[in-house]
């Protein structure tokens, strides 16, 4: 599995970190930022949890 | 035009009393009917009530400005300053200025400086709740979501914790004059400006760790903000930030009092709170913001004129079947749940790392207190007029 945020689309909501916050965390505006890339097991559960709750669409996992 | 609406479609108006009592059947309709409904009132404006309509107008900004958020009577000009600052920066600002202006206070928002201001709004919640102690009957509105946002600004801005009242009159000001002539709005607005430059006074004097001190002492490009930005952004945290907050806080109590198996479920399932909150926020999203036509323009099908009003019905897209499965059912355990309630693109609420934490912390609270509550009379609650929605009152039987 690979996570990745487009930075150009967040808006830091803040779904993402707040959905799986073992993948996820944020930068100093708030804004989402990759913590592990790779998850596996809850981690990979949540990050495509956190994939469709975000408004902006910016968050993308490829299995 | 005045008077009451005939048609939604053709004349429709977010003050007429059926929309206040209950939008959600209207934009029902407006979403099968007239996905983009106009008006003659307020000088032209439209309102998108699909997911894909709100969206396209909150994420463009080139056809679209945020010079003025709030409909009202008066053409913009007449009313706003000119731009780059707007009323209330970042919110009334467009690119290239606004990105200065928001970056200028997103880190205040961010979810470090929230988490810290976490024990302060559980600790007001609970001597809150102690203050109603022993009552069988409260209103969850009024004698509790009231008092919990304007405490939290007041606060963060560092002003007199006696003020609070006087705070939450300067929010119905601003926010349920809407209909008023703009004369009669400038003479209203006098005397927040003037209790705002008294603050600004004050901690320019006696400087401190809040975020007036910080918004007098800030830098962009080695100069100080000017006195319209100062300004307008306490005006814009005032506004933002209180009638919005109590609104969900208190839309979200109303919901459980009148739905027993939902309270139920949270008080079994207290770890569902963080999924419940979202589907509070989708069901009962408080906030509506307007946009501007910048020039004439063919959107959405429609020919919309320069200055023409667009109302972004959030609440609208949030219930839109084509974007969420049963849309008009109040799910507590979503999962998925792309809701717009604090917008979408580049103006999605700054506050909202804020407001979120607030609702969850304030619905936590009361239900730890009180497990079991119902609506004194269902009949009796009224919801609020503008574009900010929410219960002005829920008498909730607690005994």
């Amino acid at each position: 599995m690979r996570v990745s945020i487009d930075a150009e689309r967040c808006q830091g909501h803040g779904r993402c970190f707040t959905v799986a916050p073992t993948v996820f965390g944020f930068d100093d505006l708030g804004n989402g930022v990759v913590l592990v890339a790779s998850p596996e097991g809850e981690g990979a559960r949540l990050a495509r949890l956190a994939e469709v709750n975000c408004p902006e669409h910016a968050i993308t996992v490829e299995a | 035009m005045d008077g009451p609406v005939e048609d939604f479609a053709t004349d429709w108006d977010h003050t007429d009393p059926r929309w206040v009592h209950d939008p959600y059947p209207i934009w029902d309709e407006l979403r099968e009917r007239c996905p983009v409904a106009h008006t003659e009132r307020y000088g032209g404006a439209w309102f998108p009530s699909t997911h894909a309509g709100v969206s396209a107008v909150a994420t463009d900004t080139e056809h679209f400005t945020s010079r003025t958020v709030v409909i009202g009577n008066g053409r913009p000009m007449e009313d706003a300053p000119p731009a780059p600052i707007g009323v209330a920066p970042p919110i009334t600002s467009d690119p290239p200025f606004h990105q200065i202006a928001r970056r200028l206070i997103l880190p205040v928002f961010a979810p470090g400086p929230v988490r810290e201001l976490e024990p302060m709004v559980r600790a007001l919640c609970e001597r809150l709740l102690d203050a109603l102690e022993g009552a069988t009957e409260l209103d969850a509105a009024t004698g509790y979501a009231q008092f919990i946002p304007p405490a939290v600004i007041i606060r963060m801005l560092g002003f007199p914790e006696a003020d609070e009242d006087l705070f939450r009159e300067f929010v119905h000001i601003v926010l349920e004059g809407v209909n008023l002539p703009v004369e009669q709005r400038i003479e209203e607005f006098a005397p927040i400006e003037a209790y705002l430059d008294a603050q600004i006074e004050d901690h320019r004097a006696n400087p401190r760790d809040d975020l007036t001190s910080y918004l007098l002492g800030v830098e962009v490009a080695g100069q100080r903000l000017a006195i319209e930005h100062i300004r307008g952004t306490m005006i814009l945290v005032l506004i933002a930030g209180i009638d919005t907050t109590w609104s969900a806080i208190g839309a979200s109590l109303w919901h459980l009092a009148s739905h027993p198996e939902d309270l139920a479920r949270l008080v079994a399932e207290p770890e569902l709170l963080a999924v419940a909150v979202e589907e509070f926020l989708r069901f009962y999203a408080p906030v509506t913001m307007a946009r501007l036509v910048k020039d004439d323009v063919e959107f959405l099908g429609c020919p919309m004129k320069r200055d023409d009003w667009i109302l972004l019905g959030f609440p609208a897209a949030n219930r839109d079947p084509s974007a969420f499965p049963d849309a008009d059912r109040f799910v507590i355990d979503r999962l998925e749940n792309r809701h717009l309630a604090f917008g979408l693109g580049i103006h999605r609420c700054a506050g909202s790392n804020l407001a979120r934490m607030e609702l969850r912390v304030a619905i936590e609270s009361f239900i730890a207190r009180y497990p079991r509550f119902t609506l004194v009379d269902p009949e009796a609650v009224t919801w609020s007029q503008g574009q900010v929605r929410g219960p002005r009152s829920v008498r909730v039987r607690v005994g």
